[in-house]
């Protein structure tokens, strides 16, 4: 007998992408009795789940946003390359290269394979494990950035045009818009790459992430709170804050501000525009039209599923190369660098005791 | 590496909000930049160098026979602008290892190539560049580089990185052309300064500053000569063997926007004087009829009708090359009079001077003038010189007293710069009837001026506070707060939703002690406005 074609035991439910066989749903959007988390970022990992299966630095970024309680009734933490089979479905984690923990899942059942590959990239980030190709029947990708205007640049130029402005207004901060979790962190060590050994000040909403980073051994040397800095001493500093907040109230504390912000979208002039932009970083968490091609041929399924973002240009691209292509359309998908409110700050209080 | 170069300044500018750092950029060009790439991105940016060679078409058919229909399709209904489409989808090509272009380099190709060889000339370009760079080239060669930084920035910032007074550098601005070599020779201390000859240059202007009432008991009034302030835009006329040019105020050259005034400018001078819209019967339209005519690329013959355009004038700076600007300006105001006597040109007159005795006669005269191509009066000294700049105590400025009413907060937006964490733009309303026998607020006009910082602290907390939704950047807020808005005028407007447009309004005062309700009504609004063209109270 021919292993079943995923279609038969892996749906598209209003919690997720289901596994009928297995019982569980990974990235659920609701809460769900069984769940596989790919990462850490909001919209893919929600609170108030059963039992979570995830990467130990995935679980604690999650016990350390949600708290405790919230992140999983139960946690059960799988490292890369450990198998667990559950209901006669074998799960094992691949990493995926886009934030700290991040893990593409890999499914087998009755010898039919599929690689839910969450959000991922293909450059380099020292801050994360490199994403592992794995061969597979059906290949569940993201397309965010899928068009082909959307070439991310190497990061480490993007950062040398960061150092040059401050080279000249060094008389005013610099503070870069990162998303708390994987941007800010390889803005930061990219930034010590590129020899910028002096301090980081930190919007507080994240710091606490920049702690767990450096407990879970990635080294971000040192980070201070900007938000207790006189502003005379952020002359010339360069400072990392949530998009939200750079053009913002919380802003105007900075001396002259040059307002970065560190995404792949910052590639379209009229998106930096609008955000009032004085300085566009392309630097991206994930995977850059080039790069979802590339690890589409790459992993050789004959069927790829598209969880969100520019389906119809990937699956067109998919097409003239014999690939079959599906759109899933999953819902809650991709809010993760598209967010508008500000994270709250941590109470002056809680701050004062930190410090 | 120049167009990749250029590129990054020209990113760097388009997205810069500040004056001061886009000085500092343009400062580092002319600093770290060889000849004549420093001078050939200036004139790129000054729009003094400006290529045709290139359609849109061409640039879209270049990109179409190198990618699928389908993505170039969805990316540019993704991207909107065509050049930046094809300058992100561009496929780079393996194993391209040529150099990219110099800026000098393009220029000098583009004149050699015939048109038959610029598909391949361009395409061979863009391999070699990256996004950024290749955008520039697209806008460059198709003659849609928008900046965002004016010609007389650029000038601030040469006169700033030279150490020269920009003035000194606006007067031979115009008699040089790029790469400017003999000028960045003089700037940077190596030869003379460039001699303009005969080329039609731009004089820098002489300056008003404003006169506080206060400060009119201190003036002599036989030292002082008067005139009407014309609400048109400034501009200084230079005819002559090497050309006839239009000047606006900062040096920019007009001439393009108003062909029947250059073609009246038969004459060898160089005159100061106002554009206005003038009817037949001589009457001066109010300034919202001269923006129709400003900012276009083509003049039609029907704006030439509709908008029929003259200049009133009232200095002569140079005569057949004689300069009369260091010659009191009783005697440059005799010799103009000489002028237009002999020389008589069409759609020109002399603004007219205003006898008057004391200063309090000539107070009435101001507050009687309530035309709205009228803003005051001008105060200039019997025995000034004609000196480039705002040199205090020569020239002054007498606006009449504004125009109040007090309106509704109906939208707020942030600012720019410095002030893009405030919201500091308001749009305001009155109320007229709903047609339901109800009362509905309609919004009148905009204003982001006039209040102090700390007004501007209170503001913005109060909108954030009373915001009852949101369209992108603009916050619309509960109709409860007043604000006191003064302006120059009121015109009737068909483009404007209440039929009325102000001029030039600003924030007097918050006024927290006003009811909504009793803010002022349109109707009240109407009767300031100043019906049909207006006439000067003389």
């Amino acid at each position: 007998m021919p292993p079943p074609h995923p279609e038969t035991w892996l749906r598209v439910t209003p919690e997720g992408l289901h596994c009928l066989p297995g019982g569980f749903t990974v990235d659920p959007v609701r809460p769900v009795e069984r769940a596989v988390v790919t990462h850490g970022h909001a919209d893919h990992a929600r609170p108030g789940h059963g039992s979570v299966l995830a990467t130990p630095e995935t679980l604690a970024i999650m016990r350390a946003r949600m708290g405790e309680g919230r992140a999983g009734a139960s946690q059960q933490p799988l490292r890369p390359g450990e198998e667990v089979s559950h209901n006669g479905v074998r799960i094992r984690l691949a990493p995926a290269g886009h934030v700290l923990g991040s893990a593409q899942v890999c499914l087998e059942w009755k010898a039919s394979r599929v690689v839910v590959s969450g959000d991922y990239k293909r450059a380099r980030d020292p801050t994360c494990a490199p994403f592992e190709p794995v061969p597979c029947d059906v290949f569940v990708t993201e397309a965010t950035f899928g068009l082909p205007i959307f070439r991310h640049p190497p990061a480490d130029g993007e950062i040398a045009r960061l150092l040059r402005s401050v080279e000249l207004f060094p008389e005013r901060t610099h503070v870069v818009g990162c998303y708390a979790l994987g941007k800010c962190q390889r803005v930061i060590a990219l930034l010590r790459e590129a020899g910028w050994d002096r301090p980081i000040h930190l919007h507080g909403a994240l710091m606490g992430l920049c702690r767990l980073y450096e407990e879970l051994g990635v080294p971000l040397g040192d980070l201070r709170p900007a938000t207790v800095a006189e502003k005379a001493a952020l002359r010339g500093a360069v400072v990392l804050a949530p998009p939200s907040a750079v053009a913002d109230r919380w802003a105007r504390r900075l001396a002259e501000p040059v307002v970065a912000i560190a995404s792949g979208w910052m590639r379209v002039r009229q998106r930096a525009r609008l955000r009032g932009v004085e300085l566009p970083l392309v630097i991206s968490d994930h995977a850059d039209w080039a790069e979802l091609n590339a690890t589409i041929d790459e992993v050789g399924a004959p069927e790829v599923w598209v969880t969100h973002g520019r389906d119809d240009a990937l699956i067109h691209a998919m097409a003239q190369r014999g690939v079959r292509g599906r759109a899933l359309h999953l819902i809650g998908l991709g809010d993760d660098e598209e967010e508008d409110a500000a994270p709250a700050e941590p109470a002056a209080a809680q701050e004062g005791a930190e410090a | 590496m120049s167009v990749p170069a250029f590129a990054d300044l020209l990113e760097r500018l388009v997205f810069t909000p500040g004056r001061n750092a886009k000085i500092a950029l343009l400062r580092r060009w002319f600093e770290t930049q060889p000849d004549p790439e420093r001078g050939l991105g200036l004139a790129a940016l000054t729009d003094e160098l400006v290529f045709t060679a290139a359609k849109p078409a061409l640039v879209k058919s270049l990109a179409a026979a190198r990618t699928d229909p389908v993505l170039l399709a969805l990316s540019h209904d993704y991207v909107g602008d065509l050049a930046e489409t094809v300058a992100l989808i561009w496929p780079q090509r393996e194993g391209v290892n040529a150099p990219p272009p110099d800026l000098s380099e393009v220029v000098e190709t583009l004149e050699v190539t015939p048109k038959a060889e610029l598909p391949a000339l361009i395409a061979g370009w863009l391999d070699t560049l990256d996004a950024s760079g290749r955008y520039a080239l697209i806008k460059l060669l198709t003659g849609e580089l928008r900046v965002g930084a004016s010609a007389r920035l650029t000038r601030l910032a040469l006169a700033d990185w030279a150490g020269k007074p920009v003035e000194e550098i606006e007067e031979v601005w115009h008699g040089v052309a790029p790469p400017y070599l003999p000028l960045f020779r003089w700037l940077e201390g190596k030869a003379e300064r460039p001699d303009p000859r005969d080329a039609p240059v731009f004089r820098p202007l002489m300056l008003a500053h404003p006169l506080e009432d206060a400060d009119v008991a201190k003036l002599e009034p036989s030292e002082w000569r008067a005139e009407w302030k014309w609400d048109g835009i400034r501009v200084q006329l230079t005819g002559g063997p090497g050309g006839r040019r239009i000047w606006s105020r900062g040096g920019e050259d007009v001439s393009g926007a108003f062909p029947e005034i250059t073609e009246a400018m038969d004459f060898h001078a160089v005159l100061d004087g106002e554009l206005l819209v003038i009817r037949e019967d001589g009457q001066v339209a109010p300034f919202a009829d001269l923006q129709q005519r400003l900012n276009r690329k083509a003049v039609t013959p029907r704006m030439q009708r509709d908008y029929p355009v003259g200049v009133r004038l009232y200095d002569l700076l140079f005569d057949n090359g004689e300069d009369l600007r260091p010659l009191p300006l009783d005697e440059r105001r005799r010799r103009l009079e000489e002028w237009m006597e002999r020389v008589r040109p069409a759609r020109m007159d002399l603004s007219a001077p205003i006898a008057f005795a004391s200063f309090t006669q000539l107070a009435e005269i101001r507050a009687g003038a309530r035309a709205a191509s009228i803003e005051g009066l001008m105060l200039k000294r019997a025995d000034s010189a004609y000196v480039a700049g705002r040199q205090k105590g020569l020239w002054w400025k007498w606006k009449r007293d504004p125009l109040s009413i007090d309106a509704v907060m109906m939208y707020a937006q942030r600012g720019h710069g410095k002030r893009s964490s405030f919201y500091s733009d308001y749009t305001f309303g009155l109320w007229r009837p709903d047609g339901n026998g109800g009362e509905e607020l309609v919004p009148v006009g905009k204003a982001y001026s006039g209040y102090t910082d700390q007004e501007l602290v209170w503001l913005d907390r109060w909108i954030r506070n009373h915001t009852v939704s949101r369209f992108g950047p603009v916050r619309e807020v509960e109709k409860s707060l007043v604000l006191e808005v003064i302006f120059d005028a009121a015109q009737l407007s068909n483009r404007h939703k209440s039929g009325v447009a102000l001029r030039f309004p600003r924030i007097l005062r918050i006024r927290k002690d006003k009811p909504a309700a009793e803010a002022d009504r349109l109707e009240n609004l109407m009767n300031l406005v100043e019906k049909g063209t207006a006439e000067a109270a003389d």
